[in-house]
């Protein structure tokens, strides 16, 4: 779609001059004002825009606070409190970066949920799609790292059990995991090394963001049809006005939902334990992760058996790691979507029967996350298991076996087509909205 | 998008004040929310709480001086000799290249006398004076230089006895912080 | 309106689910759930969207703390400058911190020495280290008093926890200070409490605390006409908690509130300019 010839016309000498020179303002123009996109694009599909204004805010809140944290064992409780009480919006700040990685993962689930609703990721947007998981794994990693720094009592136990993960790889765990801690526990050297990786990542997850909107404005948005824009004339409009101000509006009313929480409930998506200071003498009595992470830490847990040759004494896969390895290909497999689905048709509204399965996925999702807050007891274990089991059949048995036996219903010949159609209000019922 | 106003004439000048209010308030959200990103660079609540220090100066003898930290600077304590002083009054007003106290305890602008520089009448021989050079921020060093009171060596500044800058880059006199003898043997500085 | 119904189903079966997973681990009950009794709520003037500090209340608070809790409990977050947030002047503060022998130096001999406080200065721990305390407790150091009551926050259960975002309730912290506080009673007939520890079902990680009934009717007195009963006291004590784990809690409800408005508005703003710009477009697509 923006294969086409640009249409940048500097207006004056300067910007003439500095055209020839660095091009710049014709890449942002081309990029950003002029770059076509379906008219036809709902409400869902602001969320990369605020996705990138949240990796600025974040950014921009991380560097106020790095100029007052400690990154020591034995100050960085005490420097976060400084933080808090003595500099001036210190607490404003800190509640803005906190619930903002908490937001942060809102929108980016919200934008998951709704690539996979309109099959975003199809051929020829796979790499579109696994640059998103790769910004995906690299947000996780920074948000551990993260949760970590003012050392309280779940940011130590935290670090302690997510770095226990790699003592399940055979042999060399062990020695991994000290190179990882720098140490035989968690301690100062952890902290420094997290620190350092915390400011690092997010630069990272810049880098491969623009990696992002680069492969999009290659191939252009896909649309709540799922078909390709035939007539760039009538079926898109240019990003400035159009998408934009969509887009600002829908960040405002996201940030009506951030605000909400920094200003009236800074702590609710915080542990109350991550007060008290970090003691390697007592674990908590119930460690969860930020819960973001929940589902993937019910996964985690839900394997509490042996994998062993059948009819022999050989464990092949300890329950530790195979739940090691059972979390990380819950969200490895997600790279491998694109193939995974074999059906031709994009869009759920089309598809009757992803349609529910999506939903139902979703479900699943939620559940699983619930299940990563509940004690490992009781019937809870039983029933990760099941979901984990679900979540797995979603991607390997459910997808590949939907493409051959269903039959999708009728689709629009083009976008405007189904714009026309949506604004008749006779027939407007057929268009399906995404939220039904 | 809702098709239903698309046959509405528009009224142009509702529209320009609509973008106008919109692009308005986009404006002082930006500047509110900047605010907070700067102002946290300003000194913090425990750093300005930390504003006053007392200092025990009964154990100085004539001829003695010792720096104290305040606010991060040295401040210099001297309790001068009757030499000093007199050397320090002797000097006219006309050779001073700064001619203000620069006394933080006095009304702005009144002149660099030996009296003006000092604790005051009854107190000539006490000096407290921030150990800051007035050119670049080094620390001067005492009973040095041409004129037997400060030197700084970072680029060759000399103040007399009354910490008066008489040679060199620096443009004003060694800087008096706010204090008071609380005690004849105790002062609070800040 | 098939999907409706397989949502619902599975709406449905998700709750079951819950209700099932909930009553099996209740009835294994292995590893009891503390705190044994849900916090009790109090009205308290900082809840809410325009929670505000009572003044006299942190006072009082504070009387509570110097005559029966800081024998024991550190502050080691406040100064005493910070009183001035709660209605003292800045020459109250500074006789009040004068009252405080703070160990400084080293001195030019090099030895370290007592002066009175500062203003600056934070409240000095009765204890000189974390073993002193626990050594002088039975082995259990009385915990800090300055973020206990964002640390001792009972988690709520489903579906409160979703309530909870609208009615923006977050004073588990003080609501379990005031019940633990005001909730020692004997132990039920057959519940055994380990020698030195009493029975309190509020108590978030035991069925018994370390800690004695430390409040009894009459033990502070009030200069200000409140009641002198537990409690009284053990109201005033978590609001002053509260502040303490959270000096700048009204500000921050105070911004939230312009910062919400100002959105509202801006949004509304944004939204008709969206209208306005989609309808020129069509009316111009149309003439075309």
């Amino acid at each position: 779609m923006s294969a086409g010839h640009s249409t940048y016309n500097p207006q004056n000498g300067f910007m003439k001059w500095l055209d020839a020179r660095l091009p710049l303002p014709r890449l942002i123009y081309d990029s950003f004002v002029a770059y076509p996109v379906p008219r036809n694009l709902n409400g869902w599909y602001t969320f990369g825009g605020i996705l990138s204004l949240m990796l600025v805010a974040q950014i921009l809140t991380g560097v106020v606070l790095a100029m007052h944290y400690v990154a020591n064992s034995a100050m960085a409780f005490q420097s976060v409190e400084h933080i808090m009480r003595d500099v001036n919006y210190g607490w404003l700040m800190r509640r803005m970066h906190a619930n903002g990685a908490s937001m942060f993962f809102i929108a980016v689930y919200i934008h998951m949920f709704r690539g996979m609703y309109y099959g975003s990721y199809k051929n020829p947007r796979e790499v579109l799609w696994i640059l998103g998981v790769i910004i995906f794994l690299l947000m996780m990693a920074t948000a551990f790292m993260g949760y970590v720094l003012p050392w309280g009592q779940m940011s130590f136990w935290g670090a302690t059990v997510i770095t226990g993960f790699f003592t399940a790889i055979p042999w060399v765990g062990d020695s991994i995991q000290a190179l990882l801690l720098g140490g035989f526990a968690v301690e100062n050297p952890t902290l420094n090394r997290f620190y350092s990786l915390h400011y690092l990542l997010p630069f990272m997850i810049a880098g491969v963001v623009i990696l992002h909107v680069w492969a999009l404005h290659v191939t252009g948005q896909t649309n709540p049809t799922g078909v390709e824009v035939k007539n760039i004339k009538k079926e898109t409009v240019p990003f400035t006005p159009y998408a934009t101000i969509k887009d600002a509006l829908a960040l405002i009313i996201f940030f009506m939902v951030f605000g909400w929480f920094v200003f009236y409930l800074p702590d609710y998506l915080g542990h109350a334990d991550n007060y008290i200071p970090a003691d390697p003498l007592k674990t908590p009595t119930h460690i969860v992760p930020e819960w973001y992470f929940l589902p993937f830490y019910a996964i985690l847990r839900a394997i509490t058996f042996n994998i062993s040759i059948p009819f022999t004494d050989v464990v092949l896969i300890d329950s530790k790691l195979g739940g090691v390895i059972a979390m990380f290909a819950s969200i490895a497999i997600l790279a491998f979507l694109p193939w995974l689905d074999t059906s031709k048709v994009r869009s759920a509204n089309y598809r009757p029967l992803y349609k529910q399965f999506f939903w139902i996925f979703a479900v699943v999702c939620v559940l699983l996350g619930w299940l990563g807050s509940k004690p490992a007891e009781g019937i809870y274990p039983l029933l990760s298991l099941i979901f984990t089991v679900y979540y797995f059949a979603h991607f390997l048995v459910i997808l590949p076996v939907l493409g051959w036996v269903e039959k999708p219903k009728e689709m629009p010949a083009s976008i405007a087509d189904a714009v026309l159609s949506e604004e008749k209000p006779v027939s407007s019922k057929a268009a399906a909205q995404p939220a039904e | 998008m809702s098709a239903t106003n698309s046959a509405e004439p528009v009224d142009e000048d509702r529209r320009d004040f609509l973008y106008i209010a919109t692009g308005a308030m986009a404006a002082v959200g930006t500047a509110a929310l900047a605010w907070p990103f700067i102002d946290q660079m300003n000194p913090d609540a425990s750093t300005r709480a930390l504003a006053s220090i007392d200092v025990d100066i009964s154990l100085i003898e004539p001829g003695q001086a010792i720096t104290v930290k305040w606010r991060g600077k040295p401040v210099f304590i001297r309790n001068r000799t009757d030499k000093e002083v007199e050397e320090a009054r002797a000097t006219p007003i006309e050779d001073l290249k700064d001619q203000s106290a620069e006394n933080e305890n006095l009304p702005a602008g009144s002149p660099a006398t030996d009296v003006n520089r000092s604790a005051g009448e009854g107190k000539e021989n006490w000096i407290v004076m921030i150990g800051s050079c007035t050119h670049l921020g080094c620390v001067p060093v005492g009973v040095a230089g041409n004129f037997g009171g400060w030197f700084c060596p970072c680029h060759g500044s000399h103040y007399d006895t009354a910490g008066r800058i008489r040679q060199g880059p620096a443009p004003r006199n060694l800087e008096i912080p706010v204090y008071e003898f609380t005690s004849d043997t105790t002062i609070t500085i800040g | 309106m098939k999907l409706r119904s397989i949502l619902k189903a599975v709406t449905g079966l998700a709750f079951a689910v819950g209700l099932v997973g909930t009553s099996f681990a209740a009835e294994e009950g292995e590893t009891p759930h503390y705190p044994l009794k849900h916090p009790r709520h109090v009205h308290w003037s900082f809840a809410g969207p325009f929670g505000h500090w009572d003044i006299p209340q942190l006072q009082r608070g504070l009387q509570v703390y110097l005559e029966v809790c800081a024998a024991c409990h550190s502050l080691e977050y406040i100064a005493f400058r910070n009183l001035g947030d709660i209605g003292y002047s800045p020459e109250e503060v500074k006789s009040f911190a004068e009252t405080y022998e703070i160990e400084d130096g080293p001195n030019a001999d090099g030895e370290m020495y007592f002066r009175p406080g500062f203003p600056s200065d934070r409240f000095p721990s009765p204890f000189p280290n974390p073993e002193a305390a626990a050594a002088a407790n039975n082995g259990a150091a009385p915990p800090d008093f300055s973020l206990l009551a964002k640390a001792r926050a009972p988690t709520r259960g489903f579906p409160t926890f979703v309530f909870d975002i609208f009615t923006m309730y977050a004073e588990n912290g003080p609501d379990y200070i005031y019940s633990l506080l005001t909730g020692y009673e004997d132990p039920p007939a057959g519940v055994e409490v380990p020698e030195g520890a009493h029975y309190n079902p509020y108590f978030i990680s035991g069925s018994a605390i370390a800690m004695a009934n430390p409040l009894s009717d009459g033990i502070v007195t009030y200069e200000d006409g409140s009641p002198e009963t537990i409690d009284q006291y053990s109201r005033d004590i978590s609001a002053f908690m509260m502040w303490a784990a959270e000096p700048h809690l009204v500000e921050r409800k105070a911004m939230g509130f312009n910062v919400m408005i100002f959105l509202a508005v801006f949004a509304i703003l944004l939204y008709l300019t969206k209208k306005r710009i989609w309808a020129e477009f069509k009316r111009k697509e149309k003439e075309a």
